[in-house]
This record gives C-alpha cells, sequence and structure tokens, in this order.
C-alpha cells in the first residue's frame, strides 16, 4: 500500500513524464546508433547543452513568476560581441569587457523588467522590441561580421569559464560545474528559500501576493535582470569554447529556451515551476538535436521533432493536470 | 460607550461623477460580527474597499480605536490590522495551505542569509490553525489550495487572519457557491473567530446566511448607510428586506418599531 502510494505520488510529480521521454530517447538512439553513448559524443553533446542550460535555468523562475523573455537570444550573441570588441579595440582588457558586457546585460534586463512592472506591457511585447534593439547593435557595431577572437588563450577568465580536461574518455569543460552550480543554487532559491515562495506567488496570483506585502514588481525586475545576465554569461562561455563571436549567434534560442522550460513542466502561464524538470528538458532537447543528426535524419528535420515532443508533452502536463485535480 | 474597533465618519468616494459613497457612517465593534447588506449598486463593496485600502476615499475619516488612520493600499489595512477576504482572490492556488498561511512572513531557518524557509515550524503551525478554525478533516498542511473546496479555503483564509492577529477580518461574499454544509462549516469558522477576539464584516447575498451568524446588520442603499442598528433577533428578514429594497427614512424607522414592537 505504501508502496503503491509512493509510485502514485511519483508518477504525479510533473518531472516524471519528462524523465520517461528522456529514458526513451536516449534508448531508442542508442538502438540505431551505439555511437551515440560514446564518449566522444557525450562530451559534445554537454559541451553546448550547459551553454543553453543556463539560460534555461534562469527562465524557469521568470517563467514561474508569470513572465518571459524573448531578447536572451540576442543578448547572448551581443554580449560576447561587445566584449571582444572593447579588447579588440584595446579599450579594456578581456577581463574588464566581460565585466562591462555583464553590466550591460544587467541594464537590458532591469529595462525590460521596468516597462513590464512599471508600464504594464506584456512581456512578449517588451522584450520581442528589447531583442530587435539588443540584435540591431551587436549587427550595427560588428558591420555585421564576426569579430576577431585568436587572443583568449591563457586567460584567466577564458580558464575559469571553459578550461577543459579529461576524466578518463571524457572532456569535460568548466562551464558544466557552473551548470550544475547554477541548478542547485537556483533549485533551492525555487523551492526552500522564502524568494522561492515569493516567485511562485507573484506568478500564481500576483494580488493576493501583493495583498501580503509581497513586492512582486520587484520580484519580476529581478529575474529579468538574472536571466539577461545568465543569456549574457551563456554567450561569453559559448564565444571563448568556440572562439567565435558572431553578432548573429543565438538567433531562435529564446523560442528553444522557452520549449526545454515547458516540456521540464514549468507553466508557461506561471505559480509553477521545476529545476529538475528544467534540467531533463534541457538534455531532452538537446539529445534530440544530437540523436537524429547521428542515426541519419536530416538535421533540417529537427524542428518537426521538437514541435512533437512539446505538443505531446503539453498534452500529457494538461492531462496529469486535471487528472490530480479531479483525484482530490 | 467605548470607543469602537473601526470608525469611519462621513466618507465620500467618487468615481468621476458617479457618486458611490455618500457621507457614509459605519462602526464595527471589539468582538462583533457585522452584517453588511444592501443592493447591488447600495455601496457595500466601494465601503469595504475603502476600508480594506484597496481605492483611496475622496473625503471623509477612518479611526481604528478611536485614533486617525489613513490606509493608502491593502497592504497599508493588513499592517493595522484590517484583513479582507475576497472568494478567490486571497490565495495562491499552486502553494500549499502552509505556504500561503505564511506568504510575505515566512519564518526564516538561521543562518538568515540563507533565506531559507522553516517549512517544518510552518506545517506545525498551520495544522494546529486548521484545527482552531474548525476544519475537522485531518488535511495535510502540504496540500496545495488548488485541491481544497471552497469552504476549506475560506477556512485557510479566516486561519490566516487570525494568525497574524487581524482585528478585523472583512468577508466577501463567503458563502457564495458553496453547498449546505459548506456553508455551515463557514459559518462556524466566523463563529470561532468572533469568540477567540476578532471582530467581522459579513457581506453576502443571502440574507439568511446573515441573519443565522452576525450580531448586528448594517443596510445601505444609494451611497449611504441608512440603517445600522438592527438586531436579527428582534427584527425579520421581511423587514430588512424591506429596507434594502428601499424606503423613506420615516418608513424604515416605522417598519423597525413595528418590527419591534412585534416580538
Amino acid at each position: 500500500m505504501e508502496n503503491h502510494s509512493l509510485i502514485q505520488r511519483l508518477i504525479a510529480r510533473p518531472e516524471f513524464g519528462p524523465f520517461v521521454l528522456l529514458i526513451v530517447e536516449i534508448a531508442v538512439f542508442w538502438g540505431f546508433n551505439h555511437d551515440f553513448l560514446s564518449p566522444q559524443n557525450i562530451s559534445n553533446t554537454l559541451a553546448f547543452t550547459v551553454e543553453l542550460g543556463l539560460i534555461a535555468l534562469a527562465m524557469t523562475l521568470l517563467m514561474t513568476s508569470g513572465e518571459f523573455d524573448l531578447s536572451v537570444g540576442s543578448l547572448f550573441g551581443f554580449s560576447p560581441v561587445l566584449m571582444w570588441t572593447l579588447f579588440n579595440a584595446g579599450v579594456t582588457s578581456l577581463e574588464m569587457g566581460f565585466v562591462v558586457a555583464l553590466v550591460v546585460a544587467a541594464l537590458t534586463g532591469l529595462v525590460n523588467g521596468w516597462f513590464v512592472t512599471q508600464l504594464k506591457i506584456p512581456s512578449f511585447l517588451v522584450t520581442l522590441g528589447m531583442l530587435l534593439v539588443v540584435r540591431g547593435s551587436a549587427l550595427f557595431i560588428t558591420d555585421g561580421f564576426p569579430q576577431r577572437t585568436w587572443s583568449a588563450e591563457g586567460s584567466w577568465l577564458a580558464e575559469a569559464l571553459v578550461g577543459d580536461f579529461f576524466v578518463g574518455p571524457f572532456r569535460i569543460y568548466m562551464s558544466l560545474f557552473w551548470f550544475i552550480a547554477a541548478a542547485i543554487a537556483l533549485g533551492y532559491v525555487l523551492t526552500q528559500s522564502r524568494t522561492g515562495n515569493w516567485i511562485q506567488a507573484a506568478g500564481g496570483n500576483p494580488n493576493a501576493a501583493r495583498a501580503r506585502g509581497v513586492n512582486v514588481n520587484r520580484v519580476k525586475v529581478g529575474l529579468f535582470v538574472l536571466s539577461s545576465l545568465m543569456a549574457s554569461l551563456a554567450g561569453v562561455i559559448s564565444s571563448l569554447r568556440t572562439s567565435a563571436a558572431n553578432p548573429n549567434s543565438g538567433t531562435g534560442y529564446e523560442l528553444e529556451v522557452i520549449a526545454m522550460v515547458v516540456i521540464g513542466g514549468t507553466a508557461l502561464t506561471g505559480g509553477r515551476g521545476t529545476i529538475i524538470g528544467t534540467v531533463l528538458g534541457i538534455l531532452i532537447l538537446r539529445v534530440m538535436r544530437n540523436g537524429i543528426v547521428l542515426i541519419g535524419v536530416p538535421g533540417l528535420a529537427y524542428n518537426i521533432f521538437i514541435g512533437a515532443i512539446i505538443l505531446g508533452m503539453m498534452a500529457l502536463h494538461s492531462w496529469l493536470e486535471r487528472r490530480h485535480q479531479a483525484g482530490t | 460607550m467605548a470607543e469602537p474597533l473601526i470608525r469611519m465618519q462621513n466618507i465620500r468616494k467618487s468615481y468621476g461623477r458617479v457618486q458611490a459613497l455618500v457621507d457614509a457612517n459605519f462602526h464595527v465593534n471589539e468582538r462583533e460580527i457585522v452584517g453588511l447588506l444592501g443592493d447591488n449598486g447600495a455601496g457595500k463593496s466601494t465601503l469595504i474597499k475603502v476600508l480594506s485600502g484597496a481605492v483611496p476615499l475622496t473625503s471623509g475619516d477612518i479611526f481604528i480605536r478611536g485614533r486617525k488612520v489613513t490606509l493608502r493600499s491593502t497592504s497599508d489595512a493588513i499592517a493595522h490590522g484590517i484583513e479582507t477576504i475576497y472568494q478567490d482572490s486571497a490565495l495562491v492556488t499552486q502553494l500549499s495551505i502552509a505556504r500561503n498561511l505564511f506568504l510575505g512572513r515566512e519564518p526564516i531557518k538561521p543562518p538568515r542569509f540563507l533565506n531559507r524557509m522553516d517549512q517544518e515550524a510552518m506545517n506545525t503551525v498551520a495544522r494546529d490553525l486548521l484545527k482552531q478554525v474548525g476544519i475537522s478533516k485531518n488535511i495535510p498542511p502540504t496540500t496545495p489550495i488548488g485541491s481544497l473546496s471552497g469552504g476549506e479555503r475560506q477556512a485557510v483564509a479566516i486561519a490566516r487572519a487570525m494568525h497574524f492577529d487581524s482585528d478585523l477580518i472583512i468577508l466577501d461574499e463567503p458563502t457564495n457557491n458553496l453547498g449546505v454544509a459548506e456553508t455551515q462549516g463557514v459559518l462556524s469558522f466566523v463563529r470561532n473567530a468572533r469568540d477567540s477576539g476578532h471582530s467581522c464584516i459579513f457581506i453576502a447575498h443571502n440574507i439568511h446566511h446573515v441573519f443565522q451568524v452576525v450580531d448586528r446588520i448594517v443596510v445601505m442603499r444609494r451611497g449611504k448607510v441608512v440603517a445600522d442598528d438592527i438586531d436579527p433577533k428582534t427584527t425579520t428578514v421581511t423587514e430588512v428586506e424591506r429596507i434594502i429594497t428601499g424606503m423613506s427614512d420615516k418608513d424604515i424607522r416605522d417598519a423597525l418599531a413595528d418590527g419591534k414592537a412585534g416580538h
């Protein structure tokens, strides 16, 4: 009886569906091509996974508070461009350029938050506008050309963010540790801290939260800043790892990140979010992208599968939700 | 006579050219349940919104235990001990009972910089409060509000107001859409709240519910308080209905006199 209810409770968790999907996905790809689980492939997949993952973690908190941010993809492209432009022009050191890029990103988040909370404009419109402003700036300051990036070798910043080493046959980047640290920290904030309670209340019923003295606007502005900072950090990490700073990089990432978050079980309407689910969602989409290429499906067909997964997971989440409410 | 808990004097509220409250006078005594009645548009909700800090008044004064106060926001009103419970808006359905009870005032476990909620303490208090407010079913405090019935949600909201020592609990249509048994439950929660020292304002369309629980009935019409000392024990529902639907002040006095004489 006890066991039965434990299993039932596991199944009722929003993370259960994504977990099963990930296992099935890995099993299927491995069945088609055993190279799928080779150390080299796992290392390659992980390297890029954590970069998008950093953005998805912050987006989870933001979406739990009832907002979302479409400008993350453009910040992913803009921040390294800004950093490298400052460095190449001899204005700042690479590290200082990184700090400037983070400050600019934080300001961008602040502006997003201010428009949403003070002018009461939906975050969809505000961050869509910001996407264009930021992407436009990246293209303008570079004339649309990638920036030179060859001189990052030996910089401690590069070592700290993307330094790599081998654990057995696996090539691990430092960014993986940043990702794990961010996942633990944000998971803690969301489930254990008082701020997490406010984030969920802000998304679930902002008026009730305000009536209890919760500063809903401050919570949301803070999360917009966090989302921008993480996008900026992810962009810089990616740029240092691949030695490229292309003003067009990150295009379309915003939607992929939002897809990762909702597949993981965070409610698009706010009020409920899960970091564990998001980590699963991140892996599901990255494994899918890697796997379909590996088994020989044309890469251009990727979006068909992603779309199908999103629809399928949404159907599952809504079914679980209804069952959960009917059962009590 | 002792100064009442709440006294609202010559309250005016206009929305543009529409006068929602016209020199309304209203008071609530300590440990008293007041039933606030009136037809749609009589000014009940506006009066309550003014008292709960949700809308600013145009002119007039509000006194709490004789001290003049200004209520600029709902959190202002809560800080002054006035808690308003609207039917659906008071709770976050996604959060648990315990997390709702402590929303905005979560106890923190040391060390404080970790900002970690003391969930055990919250659950313990929540369990006690649910018992105190009179929920007989054994509901774990970690249950999300979304899976509670309407009556149980009211109970949680009332429990929260009691725990944080609100002097005045305003219940706006607490029995709407509730079944018979649930309604009786909510009415007993309200009585429990009064018996433990809180005052309540009870607003309901169903006059019979009001009669079952309140100590005094106040009737509003066209932005004014037209009767503020109706004793539910000595007045009939029909008489109160006549006052609500509108007669001259003299008619009301006559009706009340008749009513009192009739008992």
